[in-house]
Parts: C-alpha cells; sequence; structure tokens
C-alpha cells in the first residue's frame, strides 16, 4: 500500500501531497492570525495618533488646573480630573476590603454547600450585568434611600458595587493558587485558621489580588453610564473638597466636550481623552509591577 | 497485640470513611513511647487517612467521618472539647513531599513556635531543630536565604527541623522520603534513628526495606484493614499471616 505518507523504507524528500496541503494550512493561517493582529494595532494606533494630533496642543499645564468653561481657551479639566481621582480612591476604600473579605470567606471558610455554590455562581453573574444597571440601583439606594445626593461618595459605592464581583472572582483566583500544602503545613505546627489566613494565604495571594483590584478600579475610571445615571454633574466649577461634595468626572467632561458642536471643543474632548489614557495607563503599569514584585520572591 | 503501659496513641475500633467509602476499618493499633512505628501496605490501602487522623488533619478533607476512638495518654483526640489545634501540638507532622513556607529557613522554623507563644530564646530553639534534623551544618550561614532554594532532601530536613521546633511528643511522617533521592534517603533514616531517643515517631512508607531498616514495630495494613501488627522482625521474618507474608516476601523478590 503506498497511501500512507510515511510509508516505511521510503527515503525522505518526496513530501506528499497530503503533507504539502497540511503546510499550507499552516502558513495560511499563520498569515490570518498576523493580519488580523495588524488590523486590531493599526486601527488603536490610528486612533491614538488621531487623538494625539487633536488634543496634544491642548495639552498644558494650563489644560490641567483650569475650570471647564464656555471658551476653549480656558477651559481646563481640573474639576474633571480632580474628580476621578476622588471616586476612584473612595471606590478603592470600599471595595477592596470588601471584596477581599468575602473571596477569604469564600475560599477558606463557606463550607463547600449548594448555598455557597449558588453565591459564587451569582457573584460571576453580577460581574457580567452592564454598568447602567448599577447606575440604576447606585440611584435608588445610595442617592435617594440613604439621602447622599449626588456625592463623591454615592459614585464611589455605585461604582464599588460594580467592581465587587470583580475583585471578589480575581481575588478568589489568587487565593486559590496557594498551594493548600502550605495551609497544612502551617495547620500541622498548631495555627489556627486566622493564622494560617494571615500568615501563608494572604502574603502569598496579595499580588494577584492587588493586580486584580487595579484593572477592576482602571475599568470604574472609564465607565460613565452609572455615574451619569446618579447625576454626576457635566459642568463643575470646583474640586470636591470632602466625600459629600459634588462632583463630576473625566468620561463624563470628555462626554460634554465632545458633543458641542464647536471643533476646538472637539480637541479638548481628545485632550481629556490623553489625560485619562494617562491614568489609566499608570494604573495599568502599577498593577504590572506589583505583579512582577510578586513573582520576584 | 495488647496495650501496654507505655502506648502514647491508641487507636481504638477505628472506621474513617470518605463519604460512604471505607478507608480505614476497625483498625485497633498501639503506637509506643520513643519507638519507631512502620506502616505498610499497597497504596491506597489506608495509611495516610489512618496517620492524619493521629493528629486530626483529616479534618480539613470534607465529608470525612470517623468513627471509634484515638486515645492519646488516655485521652480520645476526637472527644468532646479537644482543640484540634492543641491536638497538633503534641503530634507533629511531616509530610509525603516536602511543603517548606515560601519564606526564609529561619521563619520556616520559628514560625510555630512564635505563633504559639512557645518559651525559651527563638534563635536557640531554631537552632537545636536545624542540628537535630542534621540540617544546620549545611545552612547555618544562611538562615534568612529562602527555604525554597534548598534542594529537595533539604527542604524536608527543613520540615523535619520545622516540626521539632515544636518539641511534639510524637512526629508522623507520610511517606517522607518518597520524593527523595537515595542519598536523602539514607541521610533521612539515619535521623530517625537519632529521633528515636527524644521522640515517638510514626512513619507510613511503601518501601519494605526502608520499614524493615528503622521500625520497631511494623503495622501491615490492606484493603483498610490491619492485618498484622507486632515487632519488625516478626512481621518480616515470621508474619502470622499469610497476606503479610505474600506482601513482604513479594517485594523483596
Ligand atoms: N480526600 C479523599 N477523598 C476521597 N477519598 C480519598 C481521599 N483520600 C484518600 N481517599 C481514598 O481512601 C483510600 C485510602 O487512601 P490513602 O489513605 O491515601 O491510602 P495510602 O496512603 O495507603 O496510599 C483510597 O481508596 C483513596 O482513594
Ligand atoms: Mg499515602
Amino acid at each position: 500500500m503506498k497511501t500512507s505518507p510515511s510509508s516505511n523504507g521510503e527515503s525522505l524528500g518526496h513530501r506528499s501531497a497530503s503533507l504539502r496541503r497540511r503546510h499550507l494550512i499552516a502558513a495560511l493561517f499563520k498569515a490570518l492570525c498576523i493580519g488580523f493582529t495588524l488590523f486590531a494595532v493599526s486601527v488603536l494606533g490610528l486612533l491614538i495618533a488621531q487623538v494625539g494630533a487633536d488634543g496634544l496642543p491642548w495639552l498644558d499645564t494650563q489644560f490641567l488646573n483650569n475650570f471647564p468653561s464656555r471658551f476653549p481657551e480656558k477651559a481646563g479639566i481640573k474639576s474633571a480630573l480632580y474628580g476621578t481621582l476622588w471616586v476612584v480612591s473612595l471606590t478603592a476604600l470600599i471595595a477592596l476590603p470588601m471584596g477581599v473579605l468575602a473571596a477569604i470567606y469564600l475560599e477558606d471558610y463557606a463550607p463547600a454547600s449548594r448555598l455557597t455554590r449558588v453565591i459564587e455562581i451569582n457573584i460571576a453573574n453580577l460581574a457580567g450585568v452592564p454598568s447602567i444597571v448599577y447606575g440604576i440601583l447606585g440611584l435608588a439606594i445610595f442617592v435617594r434611600f440613604f439621602g447622599l445626593e449626588r456625592s463623591v461618595l454615592a459614585g464611589a459605592m455605585t461604582m464599588s458595587l460594580l467592581i465587587l464581583p470583580v475583585i471578589i472572582i480575581s481575588s478568589k483566583e489568587a487565593i486559590r493558587a496557594v498551594p493548600s500544602s502550605i495551609r497544612l503545613a502551617a495547620y500541622a505546627v498548631g495555627a489556627t485558621q486566622w493564622q494560617v489566613v494571615r500568615s501563608h494565604v494572604l502574603p502569598a495571594a496579595i499580588p494577584g489580588i492587588l493586580t486584580g483590584v487595579i484593572l477592576a478600579l482602571s475599568r470604574a475610571i472609564g465607565e460613565t453610564a452609572p455615574l451619569i445615571m446618579i447625576g454626576a454633574l457635566t459642568y463643575v466649577a470646583f474640586t470636591p473638597e470632602g466625600p459629600m461634595d459634588e462632583f463630576t468626572a473625566l468620561p463624563i467632561q470628555i462626554f460634554n466636550w465632545a458633543s458641542r458642536p464647536q471643533a476646538e471643543f472637539h480637541e479638548l474632548a481628545a485632550a481629556g481623552i490623553i489625560v485619562l489614557l494617562v491614568v489609566l495607563l499608570t494604573m495599568n503599569a502599577l498593577a504590572v509591577f506589583i505583579r512582577y514584585k510578586g513573582t520576584q520572591k | 497485640m495488647n496495650t501496654r503501659d507505655d502506648a502514647v496513641l491508641e487507636a481504638r475500633d477505628v472506621t474513617i470513611r470518605y463519604g460512604e467509602q471505607a478507608a480505614v476499618k476497625n483498625v485497633n493499633l498501639s503506637i509506643y513511647e520513643k519507638k519507631i512505628t512502620a506502616i505498610i501496605g499497597p497504596s491506597g490501602c489506608g495509611k495516610s487517612t489512618l496517620l492524619r487522623s493521629l493528629n486530626r488533619m483529616n479534618d480539613f478533607i470534607e465529608h470525612v467521618t470517623q468513627d471509634g476512638e484515638i486515645l492519646y495518654r488516655n485521652t480520645n483526640l476526637y472527644g468532646e472539647g479537644v482543640d484540634p489545634v492543641e491536638v497538633r501540638l503534641h503530634m507533629g507532622m511531616v509530610f509525603q513531599r516536602p511543603n517548606p513556607f515560601p519564606k526564609s529557613i529561619f521563619r520556616n522554623v520559628a514560625w510555630g513556635p512564635t505563633i504559639n507563644g512557645l518559651p525559651g530564646d527563638i534563635n536557640l530553639r531554631v537552632e537545636r531543630a536545624l542540628k537535630q534534623a542534621a540540617l544546620w551544618n549545611e545552612v547555618k550561614d544562611r538562615l534568612n536565604d529562602s527555604a525554597l532554594n534548598l534542594s529537595g532532601g533539604q527542604q524536608q530536613r527543613l520540615c523535619i527541623a520545622r516540626a521539632l521546633a515544636m518539641e511534639p511528643e510524637v512526629i508522623l511522617m507520610d511517606e517522607p522520603c518518597s520524593a527523595l533521592d537515595p542519598v536523602s534517603t539514607s541521610r533521612i533514616e539515619d535521623l530517625l534513628f537519632e529521633l528515636k531517643q527524644n521522640y515517638t515517631i510514626v512513619i507510613v512508607t511503601h518501601n519494605m526495606q526502608q520499614a524493615s531498616r528503622v521500625s520497631d514495630y511494623t503495622a501491615f495494613m490492606e484493603n483498610g484493614s490491619l492485618i498484622e501488627y507486632g515487632d519488625t522482625d516478626q512481621v518480616f521474618t515470621r508474619p502470622k499471616q499469610k497476606r503479610t507474608e505474600d506482601y513482604v516476601t513479594g517485594r523483596f523478590g
């Protein structure tokens, strides 16, 4: 029989038609992958180049230090930048301890019961709920019911709801990655569960937890819908002084400028996008750095 | 074998189940003071399960139920009001795979005594434990290095030192050499003879030569049941049970 491509006793160098065809398919697939990657990267590059060309000329200390204005030359992003930093910091303060403690409970304490499973599945589902829904919830609960008005705090609590599922899920994964042999070793020298968690589980899981938290926070920075829903203002000529002050945020300000007819405001929007991107990239760099530090030890 | 006064631990009619499946069936076994007791038997016969019941490590496995009593100097380890954390202070454990903490060599040994507030100078305690584990000379100049940089055999001796630093009465070892090379294995076997002066040791092993070399008593298990228990000499040379003989001679070839 000569059909088998590897029939014994035949010398090399006679590639069968089928083998040649398979090599062709492999090459095609590779080209396809490269093509799509290039396409995605160049679209992104084009976007950034466009934003840079429009926005960079406007990006100066005056832009960072001025409040919004009817006159494009005077308009700045200070209130939005401060508003975003306020909201993100408060969100971190609220969501980080809650999310991490919930994750520790679910991984190390909760009995492997049906209820636990239901809770875990629901948390995973919550991570996929559209952000506008959290906005409605925040409006009903924090703004109206708790009477927090359109404050930074109301915004931060709404954002915390939004990112809690993501934080819990990523923290759970980081905690689960700590080998059980380490836990058992600690128990075997007479540790209590809290001592095991504090001295072995948390230290090993913290790089992963922080990476997840920062990525979740950078998602929160870009979110606009929930903030609009709870009534964050579009025109704010002051920076928040405390958690109960009104505020605006970068994406809201950007949207506001972009929706005006004058071309100058569109360029201001581009400058705002650059500021937003810088904040995002800084946070992602921090996440990468923490992860890198974590794998060093 | 009848109960004697010098029994530190006594399993009485111990049955351990994973769900419905019994992994240890009606085992009666006495562990004698300052002796080495080996538990041998084919893989899956329940050796590890039985060993873990002696320091309540089965508590961490879901759906485990246990009948019978385990007496430690006449107190049932599973009795009401017994704190499993306290049980583990008396019963140290060394695991099958070396599992040092991803921390410094010093911290590995010092952590247990520290969290338990054991008295005395911690540096001396760490040094003593590392010496007893025959590791001191190799690590004394780098106590602050990560334990993960040690070789497998050194890591296992570190784990032994970690257990010794707690000054337990009993040390439970679950196939402590199965992940090690022959040289490291013989170092640990030598170590066992030293430790016997001060500690009661229970060692699970599937290595027949190891059991016959190091132990004073040998328990042979099969399918969750204790088939034979007695002097190591007797079990290996004049086994009373046919199944013990088959197993022991079969492995010797
Ligand atoms: N965590 C567990 N869950 C369910 N069954 C287990 C578990 N651990 C061990 N078993 C079962 O119990 C029996 C005894 O296991 P083990 O004590 O580990 O045996 P050995 O140490 O002698 O190899 C085996 O049949 C094993 O499959
Ligand atoms: Mg085993």
